[in-house]
């Protein structure tokens, strides 16, 4: 009955297998989906009216429309890029499920594979809604920020699952006393990403950390865009790279904590 | 609960579906066994969990694993699982080494035990669904609507698992464990919490399952009058030691008792050596 064929490599029908078990359990609760939308368009809504007071009152802004709601959008995708990612993962410590699946055939590759996409499923109901706000209550349209609005999303995107991989190695290895990790650790990167100011203004030293980030990249290349009407290829490219190793070194980390996890019996408490 | 004849239409479903299996006969003797543990260790910081236990398990047996809390059985399953990785010593299952070659055994086997849970918000359909593929099941919904026969899960099938009780969720634990048909069954505690009806219920569909699939079965259990009613096998752990070995009533003699469940005690209350001195004076007598 069972094909074991499908054993060998990755199984893309034991990654549908794993978005169907998350699908079902988002569609199972109008809380969870109310959330999803809830923040970001809280967010939205409090900075878009920042914005367009500082807009009246400063001439800069009012030349550079639209970076600070352009910066919180782009701030979202990354945060909630991570959190889709990493509650998906969480679901499964809370229901006690996670020995289910390691004593599955599901291979760890597989199993953050259906969380990245999970993670996109996530990030479209929440994300979608508030950049149509942002359009019809503040007249700043996201999505003509054009092409290179891909380049943007995909750093940004790359490096929440990376966070997103690494964080959930961490639980999984310690347990869920470990969760708070989750919510709090892309608030570390907050500062140090520029999201609402160039790097110039950091000390000479710090700026070192924060060009080591690949969203500080994507913040300089929107403020690049909006305000000198430049699209900074080169930023976008050095971003990549750097997302590029950091995917291969989460993705190292995950399987280092999981194998720790295996020697310290981690997967049968997973308790606090 | 469980009416006689639906057991009996049941019984009779397992066993047309065991014919048209082929599965292989314990007979078989070029087939490897189900289970090999070779001097495992597990230590946990300054602690023995289990202590170089050895045992080899042969297809189509049923196999409890006793001792007291604390005695090494979970960690000991968890291992032959690949849950856990051993600090040294070997485990081949079916044949094959654990965990190195796990990816050509887990969709053989499968397990129950009571440190996981199915997902609470999701139906029992959903789950079984979900776990179905997971395991590349083909005729998923046959195989479900044939599980949700034998078990009896048709009442609820469509209701979220939190919302069931805790015999229901067993029986749908039992599904999920039988979804892909295993070779290899890991039960840990199978019948913890269940009323005596329910439990036996389980009992006698484990028993006919392993029949009529020739299916290898280790179960871990408090339950003395399971493990006799159950297991062709023992092997009684203690401080991760197998202290013994042997089938049911070969134990029962040798501790000069006539209860598994005085055996233990004695085993665990270290009053080994008194009963088997007992027992060797009644044989010089």
């Amino acid at each position: 009955m069972t094909d074991l064929s499908l054993h060998h490599g990755i199984s893309l029908h034991r990654i549908g297998a794993m978005i169907l078990r998350y699908w079902y359990l988002l569609m199972s609760s109008w809380p969870r989906l109310l959330e999803l939308l809830y923040w970001p368009a809280l967010q939205v809504i409090t900075w878009g009216f920042i914005q367009s007071y500082v807009a009246q009152n400063a001439n800069f802004f009012a030349r550079a429309g639209g970076t600070l709601i352009g910066a919180v959008i782009l701030w979202d995708i990354l945060f909630r890029g991570q959190l889709g990612f990493s509650i998906s993962f969480l679901e499964e410590m809370w229901a006690r499920n996670l020995g289910n699946l390691m004593m599955s055939p599901l291979k760890p590759i597989e199993f953050l594979l259906s969380l990245t996409v999970m993670s996109l499923i996530r990030l479209a109901i929440g994300v979608i809604p508030m950049t149509l706000l942002a359009l019809f209550l503040f007249h700043f349209n996201f999505y003509g920020l054009g092409l290179p609005l891909i380049a943007f999303f995909c750093n940004l995107i790359f490096t929440s699952w990376s966070v997103g991989i690494f964080v959930s190695g961490l639980v999984l290895r310690n347990g869920l006393g470990a969760e708070s990790i989750v919510w709090t650790l892309m608030f570390a990167i907050m500062p140090l990403a520029c999201i609402y100011y160039p790097v110039s203004v950091l000390p000479g030293w710090l700026q070192y950390v924060a060009w080591s980030l690949p969203p500080t990249y994507v913040f300089e290349g929107m403020r690049a865009l909006l305000i000198e009407n430049t699209f900074r290829t080169d930023l976008m490219l050095e971003a990549l790279a750097i997302n590029a190793g950091l995917l291969v070194a989460s993705f190292w980390a995950f399987l280092a904590l999981l194998r720790s996890a295996k020697m310290h019996g981690s997967l049968l408490s997973g308790g606090e | 609960m469980h009416s006689t004849a639906q057991w009996r239409k049941n019984a009779s479903s397992m066993t047309e579906n065991a014919k048209a299996s082929s599965r292989p006969t314990v007979a078989d003797s070029t087939l490897s066994a189900a289970i090999e543990v070779d001097r495992l260790v597990k230590v946990y910081k300054q602690t023995r969990a289990v202590d170089g236990i050895s045992f080899s398990l042969p297809r189509g047996s049923i196999t409890g694993l006793l001792g007291g809390n604390g005695a090494g059985k979970t960690t000991t399953i968890a291992m032959i699982m690949g849950l856990v990785l051993p600090t040294s010593g070997r485990v081949r299952v079916l044949g094959h080494r654990m965990p190195e070659e796990s990816a050509e055994v887990l969709g053989r086997m499968n397990f129950e035990s009571p440190y996981v849970d199915m997902p609470m918000r999701l139906t029992v359909r959903q789950n079984l669904t979900i776990f179905g593929k997971l395991y590349a099941v083909k005729h998923l919904p046959d195989r479900i609507a044939k599980l949700a026969a034998e078990l009896d899960l048709n009442d609820f099938i469509d209701r979220a698992n939190g919302k069931l009780s805790a015999g229901q969720k067993t029986r749908v634990a039992l599904a999920k464990a039988l979804i892909n048909e295993p070779e290899l069954l890991l039960l840990d505690e199978p019948t913890a919490s269940l009323d005596p009806d329910t439990a036996d219920w389980v009992r006698a569909h484990l028993e006919r399952y392993r029949k009529d699939n020739n299916a290898t079965i280790l179960l871990a259990s408090h339950n003395m009058l399971e493990v006799e009613r159950l297991c062709d096998r023992v092997i009684i752990m203690k401080r991760g030691r197998v202290e013994d070995d042997d089938t049911p009533d070969a134990i029962m003699a040798r501790y000069n008792r006539t209860t598994l469940e005085e055996v233990f005690l004695d085993v665990a209350r270290g009053r080994v050596n008194d009963a088997k001195e007992g027992q060797d004076e009644q044989l010089s007598s």
